[in-house]
């Protein structure tokens, strides 16, 4: 494919929407795919067919619409005096697909009684860059993502941008990492660029093993060209020829999605070699992973995809410059590379105008937990922490209190009411002791008792704890027994002391991220809910009611006794 | 010079050994595509048996050690045959939220086996799951690999005790 055919492919792609009497995206993604949105779209296509208006009508299945709560989602779409008009119907079942299809397809009688208003905060204060597709593509088609511009960003890389340039666009941008760490993408795209190396990588972390996150699985799911798009500029920018997905072993849909994508664009040379047509090669190959939390970590990713145990080892020197086989590598998170089509189409500068000062752009959220509106949204930087739970998120169910919002998973922290107001940035975050994290956007309310929370992650990290380092080995199960001991209401003050040393211990000398952020959601509850602590430990009370006080093996409904990781100490 | 072989070569009619060699030759008998190799024997035979793996680290040219070390590394592996019907509970954050425990409790209190066991007649395997990236539904389980949301502990019960009343 040269790049003319490209732009004649894409306009006659958006010709064929435009023209389309109506398009009708089925949402497609893991929520509402549970929810039986599959059979709705082949319903959904019977319907129409047996209306007679299967050539007037565009149905196609689609990316994440966002209102996981409210699914099976259906959009329907269509272009009339330059404009698009939309509507979003929710909790579509069979019977409402006929009258749809009667009323709205046939008749233009849009049925008000089954919309979901497209005024509503939730959809108002979302600012879609990454997700800008979702509704829009068909993901296993790759003409649809060339019809929304896809692959144009690379096309004016290969023919007008020097490597150099690529990299100056991302570091105008202001784009940092959104696996969590926040680390300058610029800065890194510009290292690894300069390093010296027979060979380069490009690596896509798509582990994303953090619970209670879905942003990654729903990016891949909705809009996989976009990544591979993403990486073949980072791989330009740096000199790379092969790139390597590594994908949870969890998330089949997402990994055929992208085998589906890698075989369309190497098909067409928009990978493989002499892409559009240009001096440019680069390969991308899955691998999948096999449900470790630690592989998310650089370095113990780099160790998977050479197909050893995934264990961290010491940094420096970093990947940038010694990772893949030795050989200087690149590693983003696709949520990173999702951005960067975004910002080479546009400009660098168009990108560093949203957001905040220090953390530009956007970020997606995964919202889960006790809130009305669970699913997936994405915010501007800078947003505070009230707009998106009550806003968009409709705030806590049943009436219930607000008690605290997790963020950052297992690495993260919890934030209580009031630094509600706080706005979401990198810095911001980390000043109440949590940290952006990949996404994952947890609600509690006042049924959620804060020592059995930071229990459940002890227990997370100790089981994930890949056993290199002791620390991160004995400390986080020792962490765990004595939070055990906490909510089984037979631990002391010095216990709690104890748990605070080893907390600081565990920061300071783990070797990865694991060990060293394992303490977090302790350090973060105990900063805020001390008070809960007391309760158990002084009055032996679980002040909201989930932790069964008295015995040690059946404390806060756990099923799983203490591990026999106490036999390798 | 390779060791001796530990066990004794494949049976001759089994297809699913022409598959896994297959799938080894695809990577080029790469010792760095071990991960992958063993994803696909799990599939094929769905778990990872002793002779299972002599047989891909010998194919791989990699010490015994280092393919028992990646199986028992990762949780995706399994070394122990599974039940006819598998119910996987998300355990990830959302869930949990959301009472998961319970309904892994219920599950467990009703088959008689904890997570991570089959039920003696082989008839079911209780797994949990680290997060399945379904939060928007949570609570969910993985009834035979299709996830469902929104699960209460009856209505996981009800599923399970389907499967039994199906093969009695």
């Amino acid at each position: 494919m040269t790049g003319e055919e490209l732009l004649a492919a894409a306009e006659k792609e958006q010709a064929a929407r435009r023209q389309a009497k109506y398009c009708v995206a089925v949402c497609a993604a893991a929520g509402c795919h549970s929810l039986g949105s599959t059979s709705i779209r082949e319903i959904f296509q019977k319907a129409v067919n047996e209306a007679g208006l299967g050539e007037q009508i565009l149905l196609y299945g689609t990316g994440c619409l966002g209102l996981c709560h409210a699914g099976p989602l259906v959009e329907i779409q269509r272009y009339r005096e330059d404009s698009w008009e939309r509507w979003l119907y929710h909790h579509v079942n069979e019977g409402m697909v006929a009258e749809i299809v009667r009323h709205h397809l046939g008749g233009d009688q849009p049925l008000a009684q089954f919309l979901y208003p497209l005024d509503d905060p939730f959809f108002r204060s979302q600012y879609k860059i990454v997700l800008e597709n979702a509704g829009r593509i068909n993901p296993e088609r790759l003409e649809d993502y060339i019809g929304a511009d896809g692959y144009s960003a690379l096309w004016k890389a290969v023919s007008e941008m020097t490597p150099m340039d690529v990299v100056r666009e991302v570091t105008q941008s202001g784009l940092r990492g959104r696996g969590g760490g926040g680390y300058p993408t610029g800065l890194k795209w510009s290292t690894v660029a300069k390093s010296k190396g027979s060979r380069k990588f490009v690596v896509c972390n798509a582990d994303e093993g953090d619970p209670g996150a879905f942003m990654d699985r729903s990016i891949l799911e909705g809009d996989p060209h976009r990544i591979l798009e993403g990486m073949a500029l980072a791989a330009y920018a740096i000199g790379a020829e092969q790139g390597y997905i590594y994908v949870r072993g969890e998330y089949p849909m997402a990994i055929s999605r992208l085998k589906t994508a890698i075989r369309q664009a190497e098909k067409v040379q928009l990978l493989g070699n002499r892409i559009l047509e240009s001096a440019f090669n680069f390969r991308v190959d899955l691998r999948i992973g096999a449900g470790a939390f630690v592989c998310g970590e650089e370095t113990a990713l780099i160790g998977s995809i050479e197909g050893n145990r995934g264990t961290p080892r010491p940094r420096p020197p970093f990947p940038a410059e010694k990772g893949l086989w030795d050989m200087p590598t690149l590693i983003n998170n696709v949520e990173t590379f999702a951005n960067v089509p975004a910002i080479v189409r546009n400009g660098g500068q168009w990108f560093s105008r949203i957001g905040t000062e220090k953390s530009k752009g956007t970020k997606v959220f995964a919202l889960a937990g006790k809130i009305v509106h669970t699913g997936l949204i994405e915010v501007p930087m800078g947003i505070s922490l009230r707009q998106v739970i009550f806003d968009i998120g409709g705030g806590i169910p049943d009436g219930k209190q607000f008690k605290a919002a997790q963020t950052g998973g297992p690495s993260g922290g919890c934030i209580p009411l009031p630094h509600l107001d706080l706005p979401i940035d990198y810095e911001s975050l980390i000043k109440v002791g949590s940290m952006m994290g990949s996404g994952g956007l947890i609600v509690m309310d006042e049924t959620s008792c804060m020592v059995d929370v930071a229990r459940f992650f002890m227990q997370f990290c100790m089981d994930e704890s890949c056993g290199k380092c002791v620390p991160c080995r004995a400390g986080t199960a020792q962490i765990y027994r004595i939070l055990e001991k906490i909510s089984s209401g037979t631990a002391s003050l010095h216990d709690l002391e104890l748990m605070e040393e080893l907390c600081d211990l565990l920061k300071h000398t783990s070797l990865c991220g694991l060990g060293q952020t394992a303490p977090n959601p302790v350090v973060s509850t105990l900063r805020y809910f001390r008070e809960e602590y007391l309760a158990h430990i002084e009055q032996k009370t679980c002040p909201a009611g989930v932790c069964r006080m008295g015995a040690p093996d059946a404390a806060c409904g756990s099923a799983e006794p203490v591990q026999e990781k106490e036999n390798c100490l | 010079m390779p060791e001796k072989p530990t066990s004794l070569p494949p049976p001759r009619g089994d297809k699913r050994y022409k598959i896994l060699d297959a799938a080894i030759k695809r990577h080029q008998f790469q010792p760095n595509a071990i991960l992958e190799v063993l994803h696909t024997a799990q599939e094929l035979f769905g778990f990872l048996e002793e002779d299972l793996l002599i047989y891909v680290a010998r194919a791989l040219r990699v010490p015994p050690s280092r393919a028992y070390g990646v199986a028992t590394f990762y949780n995706f592996f399994s070394m122990k045959p599974q039940g006819k019907h598998t119910c996987v509970v998300c355990m990830g954050t959302a869930c949990y939220v959301k009472g998961a425990a319970d309904i892994l409790s219920a599950l467990e209190k009703e088959h008689g086996i904890k997570a991570g066991e089959t039920t003696p007649d082989g008839l079911l395997s209780i797994t949990t799951a680290r997060c399945v990236g379904a939060c928007g539904i949570a609570p969910a389980v993985v009834f035979d690999g299709a996830v469902e949301g929104q699960v209460s502990p009856q209505y996981a019960l009800q599923r399970t005790q389907q499967w039994r009343m199906e093969t009695l």
